[in-house]
């Protein structure tokens, strides 16, 4: 009897461990076959010009599309910083600094971020079911029948679009959340316009702006390669090129995060290397 | 590497897949299949879905690309060919594909013109009329330039995925399941754009289909496969290799249960 459950428990325990192990050696050819498929787009990057008529819908679909949307969502993430920090502010009787906190909020963390997971949701998921269509309907086996390489036609003005656009896409969600946190703070809230502005132009520096702006072309090109590849490898079907896009936004967003702490601690290592005795709120 | 001394050699077949295996996981789709396809013939490979016809048509431009084994075009073996050398062989052939595959983002103009302002030196005010020269060569009017494939039906749609992959001249036409879900007179269409295109261009033309009176209209010889799983050790895939006249007379049941379209003991296997 008892040696009946352990060799039960043993069949149970090998077979857990060889699903574990299956889905690890799933992840680890997804990340290498990922990781191939940026070389080879970096590559083609390098060796010719991308196709013109390819590239133009590519930059107008990031670039002049997303801009309405990243525009709003930075204008209510403003105001909302205004409101959340207000009070805690208000609390230690430093509502003059909240220019200071909501602005370079915005302009490290929540500007880059927003602006990406817009990119990433609104084109990342579009380019995965595009070009997921395209894989299904043979119409990506068409190019490459045709001699044109389905990478450089088809993925390189996708990733440059991305790669040249999210830096302009993030100035924006920064802008727009700095005008909703400035009106909803000086006509809602009360604070003195005065020092709003001027704990802003003290505590937001430079390398603020460019932390996030360099923040940004990682993640441009995080989505655009995730939302690729998983397009060029959409399984068969509907239901194939749902996932494609659907599982295109939730890795974008989560590479989004990863690399938003990473690069976070890295700028950060710069920053106190270079300049010890930085900005302090208080 | 070079098959022979000359790669244009007259006598030499235009395509030889040798010993090729192509395997998706563990599933075998072609086990050490060997055909040779001289120039200027139609052959028409036939056999049950599944049985690998739509891979193999594939493995002979290399958008599949065999597990072992090798494929010759023209004398070159294209596993052995760089990007730039295996660019310039695929347009020397055109395939059509079975949804014809027409980019959706472009006119019908434009995708009959893709594969002449990528390969093709050319004025761009001549391309238009090269358009639709080849449009009118399929049957369809210059007026669909400007139409989005989404527009037309089918039977169109198949034929402007002749008329662009007729564009280059190629030396090599691959069709796969050309009348698939097309009606009978559209159908008969296609099937006699093939036999018109072989003539107008001496082309040669591998036609992957199940429609035998597309097999039998269009083909100088058939080749008939089967699924690897239903193999016995050591049998050869190509189960018929002959002209169209011999299919009648060969005693395999498995091709006469095929070419005649019984259900046979494959009802039973459904139903059980």
């Amino acid at each position: 009897m008892n040696s009946a459950i352990v060799q039960r428990t043993g069949v149970l325990f090998a077979d857990w461990m060889a699903n574990w192990g299956r889905v690890v050696l799933d992840g680890v050819e997804t990340v290498g076959a990922m990781t191939l498929f940026a070389w080879k787009t970096l590559r083609w990057m390098l060796a010719k010009r991308p196709p013109p008529e390819s590239l133009w819908p590519n930059l107008y679909q990031v670039g002049v599309l997303s801009l309405p949307v990243v525009a709003l969502t930075g204008t209510f993430i403003g105001m909302v910083l205004a409101v959340q920090s207000h009070f805690q502010f208000s609390q230690l009787g430093l509502e003059s600094r909240l220019g200071a906190v909501i602005n370079m909020t915005l302009v490290r963390e929540l500007g880059p971020v927003l602006a990406a997971t817009m990119l990433a949701g609104r084109v990342g998921g579009a380019m995965a079911a595009e070009l997921g269509t395209m894989r299904v309907t043979e119409q990506i086996d068409a190019l490459d029948s045709m001699g044109a390489n389905p990478i450089h036609y088809l993925v390189v003005p996708r990733v440059l679009a991305c790669l040249f656009l999210i830096p302009t896409l993030t100035v924006m969600a920064d802008f727009m959340g700095f005008v909703g946190g400035y009106g909803y703070s000086v006509a809602i809230l009360g604070i003195d316009e005065h020092y709003y502005l001027y704990n802003s132009e003290q505590f937001v520096e430079a390398f603020d702006l460019f932390a996030g702006l360099f923040k940004s072309f990682f993640f441009g090109a995080a989505i655009a390669i995730v939302s690729c590849y998983r397009g060029f490898h959409c399984r068969p079907g509907a239901e194939g090129v749902g996932h494609a896009a659907t599982s295109s936004f939730v890795i974008s967003f989560v590479l989004i995060l990863m690399l938003d702490l990473f690069l976070g601690i890295l700028l950060d290592s710069f920053y106190y290397t270079v300049w010890p005795q930085g900005a302090s709120l208080f | 590497m070079m098959l022979t001394d000359s790669s244009t050699d007259v006598n030499q077949p235009l395509l030889h897949l040798q010993h090729i295996r192509v395997r998706f996981g563990s599933y075998t789709v072609l086990r050490d299949f060997t055909l040779e396809i001289p120039r200027g013939q139609t052959l028409a490979i036939i056999g049950e879905s599944g049985c690998g016809k739509t891979v193999l048509l594939k493995s002979m431009i290399g958008l599949v690309r065999p597990e072992q084994g090798k494929v010759w075009f023209n004398g070159l073996e294209l596993q052995q060919l760089n990007e730039q050398e295996l660019t310039r062989e695929r347009i020397k052939i055109g395939f059509v594909f079975q949804q014809a595959a027409l980019f959706d983002s472009m006119t019908i103009g434009q995708n009959v013109a893709f594969p002449l302002r990528h390969h093709v030196r050319m004025n761009a005010a001549e391309i238009p009329s090269h358009v639709v020269d080849r449009l009118a060569e399929v049957g369809l009017p210059s007026h669909v330039v400007l139409k989005k494939p989404v527009e037309l039906s089918g039977g169109m749609r198949k034929r402007v995925g002749l008329a662009r992959a007729l564009i280059l001249d190629p030396e090599l036409v691959l069709y796969d399941e050309p009348t698939t879900g097309l009606d009978p007179i559209m159908s008969d269409v296609i099937n006699e754009l093939i036999i018109r295109t072989r003539s107008r261009y001496t082309v040669t033309s591998v036609v992957v289909t199940h429609d035998m009176r597309t097999a039998r209209k269009v083909a100088d010889r058939i080749v008939m496969l089967t699924p690897v799983d239903q193999l016995k050790d050591g049998e050869s895939q190509i189960i018929f290799d002959g002209p169209p006249s011999e299919l009648e007379r060969i005693q395999d049941p498995r091709v006469g249960q095929f070419v005649r379209g019984e259900a046979g003991s494959r009802l039973t296997e459904v139903l059980h």
